[in-house]
C-alpha cells in the first residue's frame, strides 16, 4: 500500500484529495521536479521518438497560442466589431 | 482607454506576470540538449544540423581568436530566429519590437568587440578609422566621419531589428483591418487585399529570419576587424 501523498492523480480517491494536496511538494525545488517531470513525459512520448512527426512541436506552438490568448483576453476584449480598431492581434 | 494601433507592442500582464516573460522563455523549449546517443530523435538531428551548418558559415571568414565567440553568435542568432518566427503566430508577442531588448544585446556586444581590438591590437584598431589611400587634406574630415559611423554601429543593430520587425507587424496588422473591414462592403477588393495579406506574411517569415542573420553577421564582421 502505497502512502497518499505519493499516489498518481488519477489513482486518488475523491475523499483523499486533501490530504494528497497536503502531502505534495511545494517548495520551489518540488515545483521545478514537477515541470521537469512533466516535460519528460511529453518530451519522450511525441518527440524522442524514432519517427516524430511536426505533430510534437504543433502542440507545443498551439498551447502557446492558446496561452497568448488567454494572456491577452481582457485587452482583445474591448474591441468591438464597429469600432475603428478592430482586427486580429499579431 | 484607447485603442491605439501600438497597443499589440505592449506585453498585457494576467496574474502580474508580463506576456513578455512567457515570449522570452519559450524558445528555450524548443530546442532539448543532445544527448549522448549516437542517433538522436528528429529534432535534436535538425537543430545539430543548422547548428553546425551556421557556426560553420559564421565562423570561417574569422581568425582563431575569433572563435571564443562561436557559442554567443550561434546562440544569439538560434534565439533571435525562434523569436521572431514564433511572433508570427496569431495572439503571440515578439519581445524583439521592443528598442530596449534589441539595443541591451547590440550594445554589449558591440562594445566587446571595440574593446577587445582597443586592448589587444590598438595600432590596428585605430587604424580603422581611416580608409587606405585618402587624399592627405581629407584625413582629418575622414576621421571624424569614421568615428561618428563607428559610435553609431550599435544603435543601427538595435534599431534595424525593431523597426523591420514592428514595421511588419503593423502592416500585417492594417491590411487585415482592411480585408476585414472590406469583406462586408465590397468583396472583389476585400479578396485582392487578402492576397496581399498572404504575400506580406510570406514577406514576414523571410524578414524575421533574415533580420536574425544579419544582426549575427554584422557583429561578426565588427569582430573580425578588430580581433
Amino acid at each position: 500500500p502505497v502512502p497518499v501523498a505519493d499516489k498518481r492523480l488519477m489513482d486518488v480517491k475523491l475523499g483523499e484529495l486533501g490530504s494528497w494536496l497536503g502531502g505534495r511538494d511545494f517548495t520551489p525545488n518540488g515545483i521545478i521536479a514537477a515541470v521537469r517531470r512533466g516535460h519528460d513525459r511529453y518530451y519522450n512520448k511525441y518527440i524522442n521518438v524514432k519517427r516524430g512527426g511536426i505533430g510534437g512541436i504543433t502542440m507545443l506552438l498551439v498551447g502557446y497560442v492558446a496561452i497568448s490568448y488567454l494572456w491577452e483576453y481582457d485587452h482583445i476584449s474591448k474591441k468591438t466589431y464597429y469600432s475603428s480598431m478592430f482586427c486580429l492581434c499579431l | 482607454m484607447t485603442v491605439s494601433l501600438f497597443d499589440q507592442f505592449m506585453s498585457p500582464t494576467y496574474l502580474g506576470i508580463p506576456l513578455l516573460a512567457l515570449a522570452l522563455t519559450l524558445p528555450w523549449i524548443f530546442f532539448p540538449s543532445p544527448t549522448s546517443r549516437w542517433l538522436n530523435n528528429r529534432l535534436l538531428t535538425l537543430q545539430a544540423w543548422f547548428i553546425n551548418r551556421f557556426t560553420q558559415q559564421i565562423l570561417t571568414p574569422l581568425s582563431l581568436g575569433g572563435h571564443k565567440w562561436a557559442l554567443i553568435l550561434t546562440s544569439l542568432m538560434v534565439f533571435l530566429i525562434t523569436l521572431n518566427i514564433l511572433g508570427l503566430l496569431p495572439y503571440t508577442f515578439t519581445p524583439t519590437t521592443q528598442l530596449s531588448l534589441n539595443l541591451a544585446l547590440a550594445f554589449p556586444l558591440w562594445l566587446a568587440t571595440v574593446l577587445i581590438g582597443l586592448r589587444n591590437q590598438p595600432t590596428a584598431a585605430l587604424g580603422h578609422l581611416l580608409p587606405e589611400g585618402t587624399p592627405t587634406p581629407l584625413i582629418p574630415v575622414l576621421v571624424i566621419i569614421e568615428t561618428i559611423s563607428l559610435l553609431i554601429r550599435p544603435l543601427a543593430l538595435g534599431v534595424r531589428l525593431t523597426a523591420n520587425l514592428t514595421a511588419g507587424h503593423l502592416l500585417m496588422q492594417l491590411t487585415s483591418t482592411a480585408a476585414f473591414v472590406l469583406l462586408s462592403m465590397m468583396p472583389a477588393v476585400a479578396i485582392l487585399t487578402t492576397i496581399l495579406l498572404f504575400l506580406l506574411t510570406l514577406l514576414e517569415v523571410a524578414v524575421a529570419m533574415i533580420q536574425a542573420y544579419v544582426f549575427v553577421l554584422l557583429l561578426s564582421l565588427y569582430l573580425q576587424e578588430n580581433v
